[in-house]
């Protein structure tokens, strides 16, 4: 027993080359769970990360002691949920780098933060012919509120192709602009392929032609270092759930003169000045755009998630991910018949990958008997499916409370894959 | 039931070596059956004679459990009325979905696919070549597998 005991502490200090980091695998009670008597390998955190207990106990904290409805009524347990929730969009402001927390808007997630840009922004300035221009590279999220927009008001998408590697063709992206354009829309990271777009470059572009900027941040905050005053974008969007909070909770971030200039999406109770019959004057921001009562608890459980990453540090976060990357890159193209969809060297730990002659939803299967939980199908991303001209990928995504060890795991579940449709 | 026995040989077998897998010059009959989770894609073609399937084969993309079922429920209905071919194709969707303890026996070699009811993500490609067999019996042209609210209802990871 000893022997297998240090083999496995010092098999757990190899995989932590960043000093410390490991240590937080601990901090997630699911990651101890077994699947059919195998250890849970979970490398699906781009479709959702798990919770670590201080944001459970949070949530539970919260229900427990503090909750009531926001914004409302006098007494105390009112006070004090409102004061959580509002103390939890300040996380947030810190963590972004937004000038005041008004700029922050609590949505139930990123696919709502977009929707909402659609019709706050979108519909109020977005005319017949204008032109929105979108990558190859999105979600269908940042996809399909704009066909929407664009066929109500009868403008055009026009789409930023990608290279073979999965890099976005910045110079191809320029040509895009012309006296028509009137929004842009792109990801930060690309949640089929974990391509990092280089955001910044674009945002200037956009900026140089006056046209205002949407960042799909979903794939990128829970991975990467977020500065919007850097980054000069005029919108950014992410949700909790991929960064170790809760499920319906996210933000829009928006620059405050915009936020200001546009229409509400939702209307509702917390979103008026005042309402009579003949006329309704509306919230300042934030509120012009929370109608009726939040997921209080999701809000203040997404201010401990984002407690608990910066206790971690996005940037150790991101140096041992990037190790995991390159390790698991390292030993997938080692596999003969397995092939990496997206593999340029600017990426977040997202591997995307096909085998020779086996369905994803297969592999997928295969794997899932093993513990192991990859997200098998087309990632909510089809035009980049046809782009690579595949139907569906296989995909591990990584966070900073797997191993080598779990890498290691899945590329001996690949082989075993191939051994039962070799038979 | 084990995870493993989905990937049966018998699977495996009809996966690596597709019963009926062409295409017909004119049939009477085609439909193209669609499960856009997986991508899975089939075209079916029949040709139909006095109410019965004289000929029937498929083509197209898609996992080994699909392709498994296409195979197998060609060979099964090949031969029989459309009467028949509708109520085995009832028969083998109440396999896959009913919450019921029925005895399938008499579906034969397709109870192997019995095994994929306990993975409610892979029902939808088991069950597709079968709904796309009724599609072109009826002439609808095209099936999915996003049309049967029974499936909708299991617990699918629907994430799209």
């Amino acid at each position: 027993m000893k022997i297998v005991d240090t083999l496995v502490t010092s098999s757990a200090q190899q995989t932590t080359t960043v000093p410390g980091i490991g240590q937080f695998r601990a901090d997630f009670p699911i990651l101890d769970i077994k699947v059919d008597d195998k250890p849970l390998i979970y490398l699906d955190n781009a479709a959702s990360s798990q919770m670590p207990q201080a944001v459970i106990d949070c949530l539970v904290r919260y229900q427990k002691t503090q909750h009531a409805n926001i914004h409302r009524a006098v007494h105390y347990l009112s006070n004090l949920a409102t004061q959580e929730y509002e103390a939890a969009r300040c996380k947030l402001q810190n963590f972004i780098g937004a000038r005041e927390d008004r700029e922050v808007i609590f949505t139930s997630g990123t696919t709502d933060s977009i929707n909402l840009v659609m019709h706050g922004y979108g519909r109020k300035f977005i005319q017949r012919g204008d032109e929105i221009i979108l990558s190859e590279l999105e979600h269908h999220s940042n996809i399909v509120p704009w066909q929407m927009l664009a066929e109500e008001r009868g403008a055009h998408i026009r789409v930023a192709p990608i290279n073979d590697a999965g890099e976005l063709l910045v110079e191809e992206y320029e040509k895009l602009f012309n006296s028509k354009t009137r929004f842009v829309a792109l990801s930060h990271v690309s949640n089929a392929l974990g391509s990092i777009n280089p955001i910044k470059r674009m945002i200037a572009i956009a900026h140089q032609h006056d046209v205002p900027v949407l960042i799909d941040g979903a794939q990128a905050a829970p991975h990467l270092k977020i500065d919007v005053q850097d980054l000069d974008c005029d919108f950014y969007a992410f949700s909790a759930h991929k960064m170790c909070g809760p499920t319906g909770i996210g933000i829009l971030y928006g620059k405050a003169h915009l936020l200001e200039s546009m229409q509400p999406f939702k209307g509702g109770g917390d979103m008026i000045a005042s309402v009579s019959f003949e006329k309704t004057t509306y919230n300042e921001i934030p509120y012009k755009f929370e109608a009726g009562t939040p997921p209080i608890a999701a809000a203040i459980g997404f201010g401990a998630a984002i407690d608990y990453l910066e206790q971690i540090g996005l940037d150790a976060i991101a140096d041992y991910e990037h190790e995991l990357l390159l390790y698991a890159s390292e030993q997938i193209r080692m596999i003969p018949g397995v092939k990496i969809i997206g593999d340029c060297p600017d990426k977040v730990a997202v591997i995307s990958f096909v085998i020779d002659g086996i369905h994803p939803h297969d592999v997928g299967t295969l794997l899932n008997q093993e513990g192991i939980a990859v997200r098998t199908g087309h990632h909510c991303a089809q035009p980049i499916m046809q782009r690579f001209n595949v139907a569906a990928t296989s995909r591990a995504s990584f966070s900073f409370y797997n191993t080598k060890k779990e890498i290691d795991a899945l590329v001996a579940g690949i082989r075993s894959v191939q051994k039962v449709f070799a038979q | 039931m084990s995870l493993k026995s989905i990937y049966q040989e018998v699977i495996l077998d009809h996966n690596r070596k597709p019963r009926n897998y062409g295409s017909l010059s004119h049939p009477t009959h085609h439909a193209t059956g669609h499960n856009p989770l997986c991508g899975d894609r089939i075209d079916l073609d029949v040709n139909m004679l006095n109410e019965r399937i004289e000929e029937i084969v498929f083509r197209g993309e898609s996992c080994a459990i699909c392709k498994a079922s296409s195979s197998m429920m060609t060979n099964a209905v090949k031969g029989r009325s459309r009467q028949e071919a509708e109520a085995l194709i009832q028969e083998f969707r109440d396999m896959l979905v009913s919450r019921e303890n029925k005895d399938f026996d008499h579906l034969g070699r397709l109870k192997v696919l019995a095994g994929v009811r306990d993975l409610p993500t892979r029902v939808k490609c088991a069950i597709l070549p079968w709904h796309t067999l009724h599609a072109a019996m009826n002439s609808t042209g095209d099936a999915t597998t996003e049309a049967d609210s029974h499936l909708n209802n299991k617990p699918v990871a629907n994430n799209y």
